[in-house]
């Protein structure tokens, strides 16, 4: 990509951080640690990679998104809302009685949401169905699911695994947020996943290690990832849970917590630095 | 009563899944290694390209199917109900039901006639669970006709359906060319002093109970109520101002399934008494299915008997 167009997938990733922060501390709930860290897989699938259109949500021959680690929707929400899906001013309801932004996804509540989520390791199953269906429909579409690093600790996440590898769905993009936190502590501490690049290679995926955090590392392994024939493509990535928010880098108090109001300014005027900075360049 | 032909309700939906692939191009099977026993085998050697074994991994299969369901394909996605209903709960809750997505799950060795496998393979809780999810339709058809014409009317009806299907063969009563109509309760005998309101294999049962009972002056009101939900409340509350008793006849536990949903029904609406008829708040045990049914009083025997004692 240029060095503009990744300015602008820049800028965007800030927006979408800030709508994560206005939201969750509009809701005083909500999950913006594992919302921050995936913000630019989030903006460059939704801004450059994925076959979408925002009028036409429903659009049959679109790229499908399931966002396994559904507890993230704030950042699905936001990425949605920057991309024209809906209005942003709708982010500052999130989790409210009467919104259609629940705390969890809702396909038949929020434009360009395509599957409901919210149980951990059901949605790479759902995205490995929807693969499934669109080779058979004989559709191009591509299917892009996020899952987290806690979350592969389901057991149904091998079992969607092994279904992906079995029926070549070359469609078919598994990501891993690699932010070694969850909610009880370390990954590593709680239940060690690793090594979860050999444990994908070993299921049957092509498989590549990126930075999350770099808008040219995801190009490329989502590019190589087309290249894949027979076989279906992950990514695992590393990340920092809280990124760009300093107070909750790297801090797993942060999974399902939400900024109060000074640390809703501090947060915002962090972002507005980074956003400053962006714009001066 | 003349001697009848008998047919699983397996077969029937192995033979009407064949039946809709080769009507509709749309229809797709999933299995979770028991193709050969819930008679998904049937469609998968008509249509090998529409049909998906999972493995045994039926949490995987039922959001597979969720997912299928979302690219324009009618999944029908079977195990026994035990892991249909059971081990995959929480995905059909959350995948299916939550989103309203048009999967149907088609569960056979449904209660304890599965016999010789004893109790982990016999579901008696399917009918709790999968009613207790909100937009699930819940269907258990009483012979192989009417299994036949309960999976087209399955596939015509959009939104999540769980079929329950048995293993043991059992008397064909339903006419050829029956149409099913999901939600609506049937009719099978008049009668004013009590009502029984079975499904699945019970019904049969309860056939030969009330030939028994009018014998000994005792006139049935006999239903057939195949949809556990949405449960034909109209004619629940004409059958209890009809015969002010009730008797509820399930393969299922007496809790949370057929039963339980006409209690809530009439204690709201008409208060009435009601004896049900099903497994007692106990596991089964492994046995011939006649005599485990037998054991557990799911026969036309125990029937007449509680219908007596209710009568007196």
């Amino acid at each position: 990509m240029t060095a503009s167009e990744k300015l602008c997938l820049q800028k965007t990733a800030c927006k979408v951080r800030m709508g994560i922060i206005e939201s969750t501390h509009a809701a005083k709930c909500g999950h913006p640690g594992g919302s921050l860290s995936a913000t630019e897989m989030f903006t460059y699938l939704y801004f450059k990679e994925m076959n979408i259109d925002p009028k036409n949500p429903k659009w049959e021959d679109r790229d499908r998104f399931v966002l396994s680690k559904g507890h993230t929707a704030p950042g699905l929400y936001s990425t949605l809302a920057n991309r024209g899906f809906f209005p942003v001013e709708d982010l500052l309801t999130l989790r409210k009685t009467d919104s259609y932004l629940q705390g969890h996804p809702n396909m038949n509540m929020v434009p360009g949401v395509d599957m409901s989520t919210g149980s951990l390791g059901q949605g790479i199953s759902v995205a490995a169905g929807m693969a499934l269906g669109l080779k058979k429909a004989g559709k191009d579409a591509r299917v892009y699911t996020l899952l987290g690093d806690g979350e592969i600790q389901e057991g149904q996440v091998w079992e969607a695994c092994m279904f992906a590898a079995h029926y070549k769905l070359d469609n078919l993009v598994v990501i891993v947020d690699n932010n070694g936190l969850q909610i009880d502590g370390n990954i590593a501490d709680v239940m060690s996943p690793y090594p979860i690049v050999d444990k994908l290679l070993a299921f049957g995926f092509h498989t590549v290690a990126i930075d999350g955090h770099d808008f040219d590392a995801i190009e490329k392994a989502l590019e190589e990832a087309k290249t894949v024939k027979g076989q279906p493509c992950a990514i695992v990535m590393s990340t920092v849970k809280g990124k760009d928010v300093s107070f909750m880098e790297n801090n797993a108090g942060w999974h399902g917590k939400a900024p109060n109001d000074a640390e809703y300014e501090q947060a915002m005027g962090e972002l507005k630095a980074i956003m400053a900075e962006l714009e001066g360049k | 009563m003349a001697d009848v032909i008998k047919v699983a309700t397996r077969d029937a939906y192995g033979k009407a899944l064949k039946a809709l692939g080769e009507k509709y191009d749309n229809v797709v099977v999933l299995d979770a290694d028991l193709a050969g026993a819930t008679k998904t085998g049937v469609f998968q050697k008509a249509f090998p390209d529409r049909f998906f074994d999972c493995g045994i991994a039926e949490a995987d299969m039922m959001c597979v199917a969720a997912g299928l369901s979302t690219t324009g394909f009618v999944p029908f996605a079977s195990s026994f109900a035990m892991f249909a209903a059971g081990r995959a709960f929480e995905q059909v809750r959350n995948s299916i039901g939550y989103p309203h997505l048009n999967v149907k799950i088609g569960a056979t060795h449904g209660g304890i006639s599965v016999g010789e496998d004893g109790a982990s393979h016999q579901c008696c809780e399917d009918f709790a669970l999968m009613r207790s999810i909100p937009g699930m339709t819940v269907i258990c058809p009483a012979d192989g006709v009417e299994a036949e014409a309960a999976v087209q009317a399955a596939y015509e009806f959009d939104g999540p359906v769980y079929l329950r299907f048995g293993r043991l063969a059992i008397p064909v009563f339903h006419e050829e060319g029956f149409k099913f109509q999901i939600g609506k309760g049937e009719v099978l005998q008049e009668g004013s002093d009590v009502a029984i309101i079975a499904n699945g294999l019970m019904v049969y049962e309860a056939m030969k109970a009330a030939e028994e009972l009018k014998t000994a002056g005792i006139s049935v009101m006999l239903i057939n109520m195949a949809t556990v939900k949405p449960l034909d409340e109209e004619l629940v509350l004409e059958a209890a101002r009809k015969c002010g008793k009730i008797i509820t006849c399930e393969e299922h536990s007496v809790i949370g399934g057929l039963g339980e949903a006409v209690c809530a029904c009439l204690a709201e609406k008409l208060p009435t008494p009601v004896r049900r008829i099903g497994v007692n708040d106990q596991f089964g045990h492994s046995g011939p299915a006649a005599e485990v049914l037998e054991q557990c009083g799911l026969c036309a025997s125990n029937i007449v008997k509680v219908a007596k004692e209710f009568c007196k």
